[in-house]
């Protein structure tokens, strides 16, 4: 439904337009911002960008906003060019008819919450503005939809944080548009209500049938929410999936790195059979059975094993298991609550081992290690 | 989830065909035409009157020379003298006034000081009391025959009256002490948003409280004591109401007082006022440059937009003796002037208060204000040039504080300068400048109540402009992209979104430009003719004319208009401020 082809934008001076939040994407003076995004969202799905800070993320979707002018690819949503670099095409913001909900949500402070939400509908010309009566209803109808009909007639900022947070939503959605991007719409809530507001969001999208780009730095945000992922960095797509393919097998160390953790362990690729790998590592030959995010390698090229922490098997007793087993020293412990961090020495390597908050090591202890094949990933060295 | 009906279908192919139509459409758009105007505007206003005084100084009727300025500073003009007169007292007023101001902000913000609202009541003495009553009240005081300094206090204990205001030195107690509320409240605001950590870190690595003033605080407020410093010495040197009144006894020129002076004598030598207004503007723009050079390479931000709540440093044993100098300061700044023209208001002749002189108290002088030809002429011109240039500037500069802040537009730097160039042009010299294009320009404007609205939105646009772009700063630029994406246009943005959000700073620059332009003077003078005269001119003509009590009487009276005009401000600025916490 939106296609977002070979997006580009560049600042002439670094970091002029973009001083989007204080800690955020103003530390990196690059030249491009974004660098060739292409994606497309599909019709009813919540599709994530998910990056950090300075990923380009965020002028990612103020391009499909219209709020940036990209410098060079082509927008376009169902049957509508928003944007074309060759053909000079560049509808402004105010005629996309998307909906949107901001970062600081952007509630009008000097409105009351029915007059925020039909603010969209208020200021349509003549002709194919609704009929008072009309407007009425619909900004009801959104207001009972998210819970703040009993707000309707109060100073929108006599409101809680999450209450502005769903003022926000129905106000982006009174006009009832194709496409709904929202910016980091949770980050400015404390952390219990994100987590509640992270269900009730992906609840209205499923129920109202919502087409959403949604823009996060958090990484299990984006995993509980999103129908798929893209994981962005240095202006550049580097994975798209969903959820299960982003963690499971992620296509780049970047991707490996930032969702979630992992212990990466760099080898060779000794033999290739099928869905199975061997690979020579500094500490013995590791078989591969899940696979690779990208493309799969040749005998004899240099990769990179990703082992997440979880996928780690610890025990004092040696394992009846021949493949993929370390012994070690635990280092150190954390307990984390619902878990138990072990960090163990391998050779010249720490790997961090979570395992269940029951097992508990003394440091100092020898270890053995095993992970099952199909949960080692390998991703391309570098 | 395709509801795409009330949305007009827009087929990618036919786009190059809208180009040509789309293209004027868009140069005829609300936003090109009322920036385009608002840009004309703030040009016209900062660069023509410059223009003509530039040519007219320069070109003299036989082309381009410099006998103009021969005749100025030339032979025995003394020029030499004046000029010097005029920086002892403009840098000794800008001096005095950063000091009195700085150390009192560090006491109010930083200190367990007594008395912290007294302070605050004696900022609000320059927007109250005009800089020519303020001056009127210290010959009051300060004159060696009459001054109840002399006659009440000194003469009685030395058998002589040491205090002169009729001096460099008493011009530069006069200004100071008019400017410093100016100060104080420039560096309370420096102070406030000034983060205490940096200090208390001092603390922590040892150093004492008088290391850390030295070594932190001080270098951290530079930028913002240079700033302030700027200011104050622009502000002195085109002050015109003090070496008016005070300097010209003795003879003493300025350069504002002499620009006054040639064009008050005949034949009116306009090329050598001129002259002067050209020197006066070179040294104000030298200070400007000055202070760039001196803020060169200091980009840090240590003074944030952030209010911090710092932990008062005790003053200990100190505390009451500091106390008793801020009432001190109150009563000399404040009771004593406002005081003496109330007393001065009462008599008929004026004399130093005894039971002959109680006795003859009355309220004869209001009387003959009330029957004064033209006070209710002066009234009404100054309250319509208030509310037309208030109105005017406010408008202007919301349009030109948003392209600023806003937008990238190119040259949108340029027209920051623009708008801020009139703060360095001296009052008098753009009464020249403007007297100058209109006697040329054929247009009905010289001599009309006209000419002095374009004098006054050109002097308050460098405040208005601050005001706008503070209020503008301030707003989220989510607000205004939110109006944006919901299908708002430009124009319905701006006043639907952008100028209810900005409204209470835009109304606070309102008032404040309608109280200081009941105060203008120094253009003024120069440009008023029969039946535009103002309150000031009124003022300043009971003094040419020798009647103190009477201009005692008018100036209480113009005293309490200004207190209602700041008091209801106020109001006006507590009830805007609540509604919405984002742009207060």
């Amino acid at each position: 439904m939106l296609i977002v082809d070979n997006l580009v934008k560049s600042y002439g001076t670094a970091a002029r337009g973009r001083r989007r939040r204080g800690a955020g994407d103003g530390g990196a003076a690059r030249v491009h911002a974004v660098g060739g995004a292409s994606f497309d969202v599909r019709d009813g799905e919540l599709f994530t960008l998910l990056g950090p800070s300075g990923c380009g993320k965020t002028t990612t979707l103020r391009s499909v906003a219209g709020l940036e002018h990209p410098d060079g690819g082509r927008i376009t949503l169902s049957d509508r060019v928003l944007f074309d670099a060759t053909r000079r095409v560049n509808v402004p913001a105010n005629r996309r008819a998307l909906g949107m909900v901001f970062q600081s949500y952007a509630i009008w402070p000097h409105m009351t919450v029915a007059r925020n939400v039909s603010f969209p509908l208020d200021i349509l010309p003549h002709g194919r503005r609704p009929g008072r009566r009309e407007i009425d209803e619909r900004v009801a109808r959104l207001l009972e939809v998210t819970e703040l009909a009993a707000y309707a007639s109060r100073p929108a900022t006599k409101l809680s944080g999450g209450q502005q947070q769903r003022l926000a939503l129905a106000r982006a959605l009174v006009i009832q548009p194709e496409l709904l991007l929202l910016d980091e719409p949770l980050s400015n809530l404390d952390a219990k209500l994100r987590e509640s507001m992270r269900f009730e969001l992906k609840r209205l999208q499923r129920e109202l049938g919502l087409t959403a780009v949604y823009v996060t730095h958090d990484q299990s945000e984006a995993l509980v929410m999103s129908s798929r992922i893209a994981v962005m960095n240095g202006g550049g797509i580097e994975q798209i999936g969903s959820p299960r393919e982003i963690y499971t097998r992620p296509a780049t160390k970047f991707v490996a790195e930032f969702i979630g953790t992992s212990n990466f362990v760099a080898g060779v690729v000794r033999t290739v059979d099928g869905a199975e790998v061997c690979v020579d590592t500094p500490d013995g030959r590791v078989v591969c059975r899940a696979g690779m995010g990208g493309t799969a390698p040749g005998a004899g090229s240099g990769v990179l094993l990703s082992i997440r922490p979880e996928a780690v098997e610890i025990g004092t007793a040696p394992p009846a298991e021949a493949v993929n087993r370390w012994s070690g020293e635990v280092l150190t412990r954390a307990y984390l609550g619902d878990a138990v961090d072990h960090v163990v020495r391998v050779g010249e390597r720490e790997m961090r081992i979570r395992s269940n908050p029951t097992r508990s090591i003394e440091p100092g202890t020898a270890v053995h290690l095993t992970v099952d094949p199909a949960k080692v990933t390998l991703v391309p060295a570098g | 989830m395709t509801v795409t009906t009330d949305l007009p279908a827009k087929p990618a192919a036919p786009v190059p065909a809208l180009e040509g139509p789309s293209r004027l459409r868009r140069l005829l758009s609300p936003r090109i035409l009322v920036v385009g105007a608002a840009v004309a505007v703030v040009g016209f206003l900062a660069v023509v009157p410059l223009g003509y005084l530039l040519h007219d100084t320069f070109v003299g009727d036989h082309g381009l020379s410099l006998n103009a300025f021969r005749r100025a500073y030339g032979g025995n003009t003394q020029a030499g003298r004046m000029m010097l007169d005029s920086l002892e007292f403009a840098v000794g007023a800008a001096a005095f006034a950063l000091v009195v101001g700085s150390v009192l902000a560090y006491l109010q913000v930083r200190t367990d000081l007594p008395f912290k609202g007294l302070l605050f009541a004696a900022s609000l003495v320059p927007l109250i009391v005009p800089g020519i009553l303020y001056a009127a009240a210290w010959i009051f005081l300060g004159d060696p025959s009459i001054g109840l300094v002399n006659t009440l206090v000194l003469h009685p204990l030395l058998g002589t009256s040491p205090v002169d205001v009729y001096t460099v030195w008493g011009m530069i107690w006069v200004q100071g002490l008019h400017l410093a509320p100016v100060a104080f409240l420039l560096m309370v605001a420096a102070f406030r948003g000034m983060d205490p950590s940096l200090e208390e870190s001092a603390a922590m690595s040892g150093a004492a409280r008088r290391t850390i003033l030295r070594r932190i605080t001080v270098p951290l407020m530079r930028p913002a004591l240079i700033s302030a410093a700027l200011l104050m010495f622009v502000q002195s040197l085109e002050s015109f109401e003090v070496p008016g009144l005070l300097g010209l006894q003795n003879n003493i020129y300025v350069f504002t007082s002499r620009i006054y002076f040639v064009l008050r004598s005949y034949p009116i030598d306009y090329g050598s006022a001129g002259a002067y207004a050209v020197g006066l503007l070179a040294i104000a723009v030298a200070g400007v440059l000055l202070s760039t050079w001196l803020q060169r390479g200091r980009s840090f931000q240590t003074v944030t937009g952030k209010a911090f709540r710092p932990q008062p440093v005790a003053l200990g044993r100190a505390r009451p003796w500091v106390g008793a100098a801020v009432l001190l300061y109150f009563l000399v700044t404040v009771v004593l002037p406002v005081a003496v023209l109330v007393y001065a208001s009462l008599l008929k002749t004026y004399s130093t208060p005894s039971a002959k002189a109680l006795r003859g108290m009355s309220l004869h002088n209001y009387a003959t204000v009330l029957h004064l030809p033209l006070a209710a002429t002066a009234l009404k011109n100054s309250l319509v040039l208030g509310v037309g240039a208030a109105t005017v500037v406010m408008a202007l500069t919301a349009v030109v504080s948003w392209v600023v802040v806003r937008t990238q537009a190119p040259g949108r730097r340029l027209l920051d300068l623009l708008a801020f160039t009139p703060i360095v042009i001296p009052g008098l010299v753009l009464g020249l400048a403007l007297a100058f294009v209109y006697l040329r320009v054929p247009l009905p404007i010289y001599g009309t109540l006209f000419i002095l609205l374009i004098s006054y939105c050109t002097r308050y646009l460098p405040y208005g402009m601050r005001y706008a772009s503070a209020a503008m700063t301030q707003m989220s630029k989510e607000l205004e992209e939110s109006a944006i994406v919901f299908g708002a246009s430009w124009w319905q943005t701006f006043r639907r979104v952008l100028v209810p959000l900005a409204s209470s700073g835009l109304i606070a620059g309102w008032i404040y430009i309608l109280v200081v332009s009941f105060r203008e003077l120094s253009s003024t003078i120069l440009l008023y003719s029969p039946g535009t005269e103002v309150l000031s001119v009124l003022i300043w003509e009971q003094f040419e004319n020798g009647q103190l009590t009477t201009l005692a009487a008018l100036g209480v009276c113009m005293v309490l208009i200004l207190v209602v005009l700041v008091l209801f401000a106020q109001r006006l600025g507590a009830r805007t401020g609540i509604e919405s916490d984002t742009a207060n």
